[in-house]
């Protein structure tokens, strides 16, 4: 009997870690490549340990783009970004859970209905959009449209309903609280934890951010961190040590950022799945 | 002084439109204040411009210059050019190739994920969201120098120890579709792991227990509990990486290096709309594109709906087992 447990327990573990091993092992790979010179990743077989190069490949990165004004730009963009989110959704948010007014259920099931359409269909008409607002080659193109999204009204609509009790916002209100105070002063500090989590989501999400940068930013002196290293490809003879070291830069803090706060970024994505 | 003047004069004017201001008004104007921001900016930049692609979809534009009505000749245009049918088959089998097997193993290693007595279980939950966390455009960086055709790349290295010769990876029919489906594969299993897992901790023990004191084996427990109460579950990550498939475009675009040289072999739905509108500067076959998309993806949501509603037995012995679990709540 003992020996029937360990032996499915051994299968399960044996999953897990081909899992983890599958999951983990092309960062290992990014590491070995940044680190390795042209020649040593060209010959046949390949370098497959860590070698010294890290800081020359390095080099040749800020040769070919403008790195640091680029991760920059992204830091901006995803912090404004986040900052609109946490403040505009949990408003939205709030309103949704707690105030009454007409046409309330009807607007919820709208904005849960624009969660199920596909906007990058839109891409065409939004890039003349912003070509007429004048926002081409400018953040404000990534900043404005993201300020605010359904996911996050959602999200923080199920939150305060939960963490907010009704008595507390009625008692505010007959000590003469304005809505906006009581949402400051009441529903904020009440909803911290939930801060943290969207926050998380959302700055991680702007910060990987592709298919729209690359097409409002065209200005190499205007791009975010995706777009520069993305351009790292257009040289002619690929150098595979230094393009792989830019990525590797360009991803090491938000791995650093995600494994501290892990909890609460795993947390906000499966709540929006299984509830 | 000056302070305290001000505030008694002031206060009889706040109290004034108080009086016109009722509670219900109130709460109204706030109510509309706080949500207007999302329905301002989705206007603006969510739906005008989805209801703007159809009506540029019947209109000939270059980007510049006037716009000339057309009527259907931009989705004549598309229908007749192989080139789009070509990148709707590729969008389907690299779909295919990166979400199903995405899900069954997901299944698979939450389930195993979820079994009693797993030690380091945040490292491993740590460890598959990883890829997850990771911009496409790395793991699209990584993986087309994993798949890249010299013989010194990672993959045609270790086919050679099989003695299989080294594979043009970026060329190949084949090579191209198996290199993005793996891309697509690791980046969202870990995802789907996490979400699955969630779901299945959702699933109440004491389901598992009645179910055992009745003599259930560990498949039927399978069969009859998990999988019906991870219905929902299944169906929303079916839904997730269906219209994700569907708009697959930065794999392959990072993977043969520039928009120029991406291969027919790699072409998809939503390169094929790029490239047409900032290459090519047809914004209007462009936009007949995206809408010919959005019919599609609207088809396959419907169909995923119904395709899994279709378990309709499954579903209601699901029902049962909430039901079941509700009663023995009120006893």
């Amino acid at each position: 009997m003992i020996g029937k447990i360990n032996w499915a327990k051994s299968i399960v573990y044996l999953l897990l870690f081909v899992g983890a091993l599958l999951s983990l092992f092309p960062f290992y790979w990014m590491f070995v490549m940044a680190t390795n010179s042209k020649e040593a990743i060209n010959q046949v077989p390949p370098a497959a340990l860590p070698g010294d190069q890290l800081a020359v490949n390095f080099a040749h990165v800020l040769e070919q783009i403008r790195f640091f004004p680029a991760l920059a730009n992204s830091f901006i963009v995803s912090i404004l970004v986040t900052i609109g989110v946490l403040f505009l959704c949990s408003l939205a948010g709030y309103a949704f859970a707690k105030i009454k007014f007409p046409g309330r259920t009807v607007l919820f099931g709208a904005i849960l209905v624009t969660m199920m359409i596909p906007t990058q269909l839109g891409l065409v008409p939004s890039y003349f959009i912003i070509t007429k607002l004048g926002w081409l080659n400018d953040l404000k193109a990534l900043v404005v449209p993201g300020l605010v999204n359904a996911f996050g009204i959602f999200w923080m609509r199920q939150y305060i309903a939960e963490a907010v009790p009704e008595e507390i916002i009625e008692a505010a209100k007959i000590d003469g609280c304005s809505h906006f105070r009581i949402y400051w002063n009441i529903v904020v500090p009440a909803i911290l934890p939930a801060f943290a989590t969207l926050g998380i989501v959302t700055f991680m999400q702007t910060w990987n951010d592709f298919l729209w940068p690359v097409t409002v930013l065209r200005d190499p002196s205007f791009q975010t961190i995706q777009v520069a290293i993305r351009s790292l490809n257009d040289v002619y003879v690929r150098d595979y040590g230094m393009i792989l070291s830019g990525t590797f830069w360009a991803t090491v803090p938000l791995i650093v950022v995600f494994v501290v706060f892990n909890k609460f970024f795993i947390s906000g994505l499966t709540q929006g799945a299984v509830k | 002084m000056s302070v305290i003047e001000r505030n008694t004069q002031t206060m009889p004017v706040r109290t004034k439109p108080g009086r016109w201001m009722t509670e219900a008004r109130k709460d109204m104007v706030f109510g509309y204040l706080s949500i207007s921001p999302f329905f301002i900016l989705f206007a603006i930049f969510g739906l005008f411009p989805m209801l703007f692609s159809f009506y540029l979809a019947f209109q000939k534009f270059s980007g510049i210059g006037e716009m000339r009505y057309v009527g259907w000749q931009n989705f004549r245009f598309i229908i007749e050019d192989p080139l789009f049918w070509k990148s709707i088959y590729n969008t389907l089998i690299m779909g295919l190739l990166g979400t199903a097997p995405q899900i069954l193993v997901g299944m698979v290693l939450a389930y195993a994920l979820n079994s009693a007595l797993i030690r380091f279980k945040s490292f491993f939950r740590v460890a598959f969201f990883m890829p997850y966390v990771t911009s496409i455009l790395a793991v699209a960086i990584v993986f087309s120098v994993i798949f890249s055709n010299q013989p010194s790349g990672l993959m045609n290295t270790l086919l050679g120890v099989f003695g299989v010769g080294p594979i043009s990876w970026n060329t190949s029919e084949w090579g191209v579709k198996v290199a993005i489906s793996t891309m697509v594969f690791w980046r969202w299993l870990g995802y789907n792991t996490i979400i699955f897992l969630a779901g299945l901790q959702s699933i109440p023990n004491d389901l598992y227990e009645a179910a055992r004191i009745d003599g259930a084996s560990t498949r039927q427990q399978i069969w009859y509990i998990t999988l019906p109460l991870l219905k929902p579950v299944i169906l929303f990550t079916t839904f997730l990486s269906t219209i994700g498939a569907w708009q697959l475009f930065v794999e392959p675009l990072v993977f043969f290096g520039r928009l120029g040289d991406v291969g027919e072999e790699g072409m998809t739905v939503v390169l094929y709309l790029y490239r047409e509108a900032f290459r090519n500067n047809a914004f209007g076959t462009a936009s007949a594109t995206a809408v010919l998309l959005f019919f599609i993806i609207i088809v396959f949501t419907v169909l995923n709906y119904v395709l899994t509603n279709r378990t309709g037995r499954a579903g209601q012995l699901g029902k049962a087992a909430r039901a079941a679990k509700k009663r023995g709540e009120a006893v």
